[in-house]
């Protein structure tokens, strides 16, 4: 995430295609339904797992490929790596209320805004209720110094 | 399509068609593109692009919260708003394209309220959602991500479970 001031001009064009292509395919695979999604909590249909799998082999093919043989981004100059987070006790109860509140509504982030593309506007309560959260939840860390370092930010 | 399942008992066909009602290409079809739409944008800049931390970077343009502020978000901020804008966007060209229009949910408003609110809070404690963690993580290998998405998917499906049983529907 370095030189953000002088940032190549294909930088912000590739954003956009890179995540036209995520949300349609988000919509494609019927993830931006939260009933699909339900389905596969219920364990109705369990297609999500090939969802997620399939994102997950195809990035992971690049992203092995990319930090073995390649060596700085073009648009960027950042070196290749992978995606680390330090684990702690956050990481599981943070995917603990998570897995609560996916399994209350069915919506995941990515999956929300994909929605919203469908014209599923009754979504924008989900929305506004994971921005409710996440200022919740900063407000409350930005006021708890003792607790703070283990607030490490997600992509 | 027929031919690969000829090699399956008919107990293991019967269990298939159970487990996958709608069939299984959309859903790989599907995450290949998404697997695509991120990897696009790593090969060309190195980020691996999560969907949650769009919560906090846009919470800077409002909040003076020093914790929103911080130079991560700030200098990410803007090709954030962007990603997500163009998430909606490919998600609306796939409902012109293919997918008969619009569509809404019957999922009840208090669920997507109350979950919504319990996604914003997790996904920030355990440093990523299903797209960072269970896309770029579980990509990358990282125990991390698995211990967490192992997490959230337990907690997500005993969740549902209950709230079926409950009778809550849709």
């Amino acid at each position: 995430m370095s030189a953000s001031d002088a940032r190549n001009p294909l930088f912000v064009p590739l954003i956009a295609v890179g995540g036209s292509l995520f949300g349609f395919g988000l919509a494609y695979s019927g993830m931006a339904r939260p009933e699909v999604v339900l389905d596969f909590l219920q364990l109705q249909d369990l297609g999500l797992l090939f969802v997620m799998g399939g994102a997950a082999a195809v990035t992971g093919t690049v992203i092995t490929l990319a930090t073995r043989h390649l060596d700085h981004a073009p648009l960027t100059g950042d070196r290749y790596g992978k995606r680390e987070r330090s684990f702690d006790r956050s990481v599981l109860l943070g995917g603990a209320v998570f897995g609560v509140g996916w399994g209350i509504s069915g919506l995941c982030p990515g999956s929300a805004y994909a929605s919203l593309g469908i014209g599923n506007y009754p979504i924008l309560l989900g929305i506004a209720g994971m921005f409710l959260g996440a200022y919740a939840q900063g407000y409350w860390r930005a006021y708890r110094q003792e607790t703070d370092r283990t607030a490490t930010p997600s992509d | 399509m027929l031919g690969q399942f000829d090699a399956l008992t008919i107990i293991g066909q019967a269990s298939f068609t159970g487990l996958f009602p709608r069939g299984i290409s959309q859903y790989a079809i599907g995450g290949v593109l998404i697997g695509l739409g991120v990897s696009i944008i790593y090969l060309g800049t190195a980020i691996t692009p999560g969907a949650s931390t769009f919560f906090e970077s846009t919470l800077s343009y409002v909040s003076e919260i020093p914790r929103f502020n911080r130079a991560k978000y700030l200098a990410t901020r803007d090709w954030r708003l962007v990603f997500t804008l163009s998430m909606v966007a490919g998600a609306a060209v796939y409902a012109l394209l293919l997918g008969q229009g619009g569509w809404t949910t019957d999922v009840r408003p208090w669920r997507l309220l109350g979950g919504g609110v319990l996604v914003g809070i997790g996904t920030r404690i355990g440093k990523g959602c299903t797209s960072g963690h269970g896309i770029h993580g579980l990509a990358s290998l990282s125990r991390t991500s698995f211990a967490n998405v192992a997490t959230f998917m337990a907690v997500a499906i005993g969740t549902a479970l209950s709230m079926q049983a409950l009778g809550v529907t849709p």
